[in-house]
């Protein structure tokens, strides 16, 4: 049968002047041209401007809501994660942050590629070409980070011009902004794959909403018993938070080393996963 | 075709009903389909806002000290009608844009009933009679499960619900007429959900009073149906509700859902009738 290779295999196959991840991966998989997947995405979305840019007020709104008005009902202040006091707001902004983070890269990798999957047939009609399902997910994942980036850069700014940073730290809230999106994209896009129709999204709802609400976004873990404060401690946008938190208030420690391998972890785990689904269901 | 055919078809097929049993048959079409289909949208309409209600009412409110702000009572009796009404916006508002396009261009089902001795008036009426009995009957099921958890007592909670499902219609009834114009799926929607319908829910002083926010705010407020709403499904459940301010309320809401219907039944009978 390896007699039989059609002609074009030969444009996949790694020559030794490709990089390792084309020597290791199976060929056919991977061609080293997610980029035109990227320019794809940033063409596309010329068209959609008004909803990429209103993906950055979400947060915002949130914030200036409820930063201002549920403020005033605790009393105006909280215990951040050093014991200090934050000003309710501060103590939400972080959390904001990581959560539309998480709500970005969720809603990307599930309702967009689905879409894209199922009905658009694109990734059916890139396949034709040289492009392997390594590059489609990491153009796609690439693509969400670069969007997921700018809102945090964006909602980073204006948490600095509402006074609402206190220490340097804050700086690498962006890339671990990106690390969360990263995790979120690729778990969301391995749940995908399993996905069978438009009703299984209810479920992505089903997790994303009670962690958003639940994941001491808007209260601290202590309001909780100890029971449901360790089954909160499992969740990853507590941990998102827990990052968030101590960067931008300046409550650094070697804790927060354990946040960010909880994200390294979810992530591998997620990319696995979502490129082999992706290539059994796409190269059958 | 033979001609005893021919003679005898206007006699079983021209039943021409009146208005009101016409809108009534387009309920009925949505009803058939709900039937089969409501468990699909439980989790959005009855689920979503208990979660929420769990969150900020029980957990949050456990940070909240009963005060002034908070009308005098727990944080929790304050938050649960105002996401009543809460709900029916936001359900109004899924209920009044994609479905509505897609029964234009998609599904054409509007296409179809208009093809019948019903007019484009009478589709327009059965489509917002079905969105007020969808936001009825969610928010019943809504006050249901908070009535199982102690969350509400007395005779305000059915009122609540009166005036929570006027406020998603008088919501309703302009985006209905939005959608009714809308050509292409795109920014339209998803502009109105992110610069409308969320800022709406934020700062309509659900959470929190809205003299609490800066003046811009609160004039933002005035003219969100939401405030308006807020104010007479907390009002009616608490038992605060004074007959003025409450006329008021009840008055812009039915101005803007009359306003709203009229706007709708113009787009309708452009887009539907030859």
């Amino acid at each position: 049968m390896s007699v039989l290779t059609p002609p074009d295999v030969g444009d996949r196959l790694p020559g030794p002047g490709r990089g390792p991840l084309l020597r290791i991966l199976p060929a056919g998989r991977y061609a080293g041209r997610s980029r035109v997947l990227v320019e794809r995405s940033a063409m596309v979305s010329r068209r959609v401007w008004l909803t990429i840019v209103s993906g950055f007020f979400e947060p915002l709104f949130f914030l200036l809501a409820l930063g201002q008005g549920l403020g005033a009902m605790v009393g105006g202040s909280l215990t951040g994660p050093d014991g200090t006091e934050l000003t309710y707001a501060a103590f939400i902004a972080p959390g904001l942050l990581a959560a539309s983070a998480m709500n970005g890269a969720v809603y990307d990798s599930t309702f967009n590629i689905f879409f894209k999957f199922r009905y658009a047939k694109l990734y059916d009609a890139m396949l034709a070409t040289p492009l392997g399902p390594v590059d489609i997910a990491v153009g796609e994942i690439a693509w969400a980070l670069i969007r997921g980036g700018l809102y945090a850069a964006g909602f980073l700014s204006v948490m600095l011009a509402l006074g609402l940073i206190t220490s340097a730290w804050a700086i690498l809230a962006l890339p671990a902004a990106l690390l969360v999106a990263f995790a979120f994209a690729a778990v969301g896009m391995a749940a995908t794959t399993y996905m069978r129709s438009w009703q299984d999204f209810d479920l992505v709802q089903l997790v994303v909403l009670p962690m958003f609400l639940f994941s001491t976004t808007f209260f601290p873990l202590s309001v909780y018993p100890r029971p449901v404060q360790i089954v909160v401690e499992c969740l990853p946008l507590y941990h998102a938070i827990e990052l968030m938190r101590g960067l931008t208030s300046g409550a650094v420690g070697f804790g927060l080393l354990g946040h960010l391998a909880y994200f390294l972890v979810m992530a591998a785990i997620g990319v696995v996963v979502a490129s082999r689904r992706l290539a059994t269901l796409l190269l059958r | 075709m033979t001609t005893a055919a021919r003679q005898r078809a206007p006699v079983t097929a021209g039943r021409v009903v009146s208005g009101w049993q016409a809108a009534m048959l387009v309920v009925e079409g949505f009803w058939t389909w709900y039937r089969r289909s409501w468990r699909a949208t439980l989790i959005s309409s009855v689920v979503q806002p208990l979660l929420i209600l769990l969150a900020f009412g029980v957990v949050f409110g456990s940070l909240v000290p009963t005060s002034a702000a908070t009308g005098g009572v727990p944080y929790l009796d304050y938050l649960a009608p105002a996401l009543l009404a809460m709900a029916a916006v936001q359900n109004a508002a899924v209920e009044s844009t994609w479905p509505i396009q897609s029964r234009f261009k998609w599904e054409r089902t509007y296409l179809a009933m208009v093809a019948t001795p019903i007019t484009s008036g009478q589709v327009l009426a059965g489509q917002l009679l079905w969105i007020a009995f969808r936001l009825a009957f969610s928010g019943a099921a809504y006050l249901v499960v908070i009535a199982l958890f102690g969350g509400i007592a007395g005779w305000g909670a059915p009122l609540s619900l009166v005036f929570a499902t006027l406020c998603g219609m008088a919501f309703a009834a302009p985006v209905v007429a939005l959608a009714a114009s809308v050509q292409h799926e795109g920014n339209a929607f998803n502009a109105l959900f992110r610069f409308v319908v969320l800022p709406m829910t934020l700062f309509s002083g659900t959470y929190f009073p809205i003299s609490q926010l800066p003046v811009w705010g609160q004039v933002l407020a005035w003219v969100s149906p939401l405030w308006h709403g807020t104010e007479l499904a907390r009002g009616a459940a608490l038992g605060t509700l004074a007959p003025l301010p409450a006329l008021g309320h009840v008055a812009y809401l039915a101005a803007l859902l009359g306003a709203g219907t009229l706007l709708a039944r113009w787009r309708f009978a452009k887009r539907l009738e030859v």
